[in-house]
């Protein structure tokens, strides 16, 4: 093989700058970094398990939108039987008070950009949502 | 692994169904999208009458417009062309301009005329809207989802009364105080009154009828029986434009 010592050291050369991601993210600590969202520290039970709630929020979100708005019904029952007003801002902020700290931290880790808030309105961090009726 | 032709494509197929099996079994059993339109209303048919009589919008009142735009985020964006409008008041002439007749009772002709979606029962908006992000609910509302419209504004150019309105931009900037418990709208979607869907859910009135002084508004069930039927069919009123078949659910008593 000609130039044996070129293309070894060029080869050496491209994989460290192509794995420097993983790489620089090892090495700074960042690997094991969480978003960690602030959970709301008067409650313990969403309207559905934890788990339930992590996996699946965004569909459940959205059939509480066709419910609500196609069907006109905006009551949910969920699995263990209790019911809640299908109110994003109403409902969901009651307990989740403050976006940056829990909504935004998963979003923006993963990158994800819900255009939820476009029309739907957040409370101003820590206060209650104002409905008025 | 000793195996001959035969058993390895048995395996193979046998193997490729499993694969199959979860899914096609997701089909069978999730309700289809279609299923969830269907709502759980009864037989209603919700309509408004205004009493051009009892209405003072002539007067200087703009109570009912100034509650039904706080409540739903009415933006004020301060031009004409770019307006939003659910409930607004234009002259007797420019709400009725297909009434033919020569005299009317003196005192209607310079009266200003309360004007907002007519919730008919025929409506056009529905009919060439794309995404069926407006429908007529069975109790007779014509509904707007926001999540669902693209803006094309096809609903706008069939409306005849001018009741659709388009976000030209984002409207948050120009809503003097949001009302958290309701949405506001995003920049190119379209939006109109919904004859309070939203209030009637928990039982309240709509907050233009429960705004007036003077009880020119009156909504309700249009059956017989009810205090509205009676009022309806016991006075003379006009609709708007009813040579176009619309069939509006708004009437004016006279």
């Amino acid at each position: 093989m000609y130039d044996k010592g070129k293309i070894i050291g060029g080869l050496a050369v491209f994989l460290c700058l192509a794995s420097f991601p993983v790489w620089y993210t090892a090495a700074s600590g960042k690997a094991d970094y969480s978003p960690n969202p602030v959970l709301p520290a008067s409650e313990n039970q969403c309207v559905e398990s934890a788990q339930y709630m992590k996996e699946y929020h965004m569909q459940l979100v959205q059939q509480w939108r066709d419910q609500a708005v196609r069907q006109g019904d905006s009551t949910y029952i969920s699995s263990d039987n209790s019911s809640f007003d299908i109110n994003l801002t109403g409902t969901c902020f009651k307990c989740h008070t403050n976006k940056a700290d829990f909504c935004d931290r998963c979003h923006n880790y993963t990158g994800t950009a819900p255009n939820c808030w476009d029309c739907h309105n957040v409370p101003p961090a820590g206060a209650q949502p104002q409905v008025m009726k | 692994m000793n195996m001959d032709r035969r058993s390895f494509l048995k395996l193979a197929v046998l193997g490729l169904l499993a694969l199959t099996a979860r899914p096609a079994l997701d089909l069978i059993s999730k309700p289809s999208a279609a299923r969830a339109l269907d709502g759980p209303f009864s037989g209603k048919r919700l309509a408004m009458a205004i009493d051009l009589n009892a209405c003072t919008a002539g007067e200087g009142c703009i109570d009912c417009i100034a509650a039904c735009h706080s409540m739903h985020n009415v933006p004020d964006i301060g031009n004409t062309k770019e307006e939003i409008k659910w409930l607004w008041e234009v002259n007797y002439g420019q709400a009725f301009d297909d009434q033919e007749n020569r005299f009317v009772k003196e005192p209607l002709q310079d009266r200003r005329v309360l004007v907002l979606c007519n919730h008919c029962d025929n409506p056009p908006c529905v009919r060439v809207c794309p995404t069926q992000a407006t429908w007529k609910r069975e109790d007779g509302i014509v509904m707007m989802d926001y999540h669902r419209c693209i803006g094309c504004r096809y609903c706008m150019a069939a409306c005849p009364y001018g009741s659709r309105s388009f976000n030209w931009r984002d409207p948050r900037p120009y809503i003097r105080t949001i009302n958290e418990g309701y949405p506001t709208r995003t920049r190119g979607v379209v939006e109109k009154c919904n004859f309070c869907e939203e209030r009637l859910a928990d039982g309240l009135q709509p907050a233009c009828v429960e705004a007036c002084r003077t009880g020119a508004l009156k909504f309700g069930d249009l059956k017989p029986g009810t205090e509205l039927y009676d009022l309806i069919s016991s006075q003379f009123n006009l609709r708007r434009k009813g040579e176009l078949g619309t069939q509006p659910q708004v009437y004016y008593l006279m």
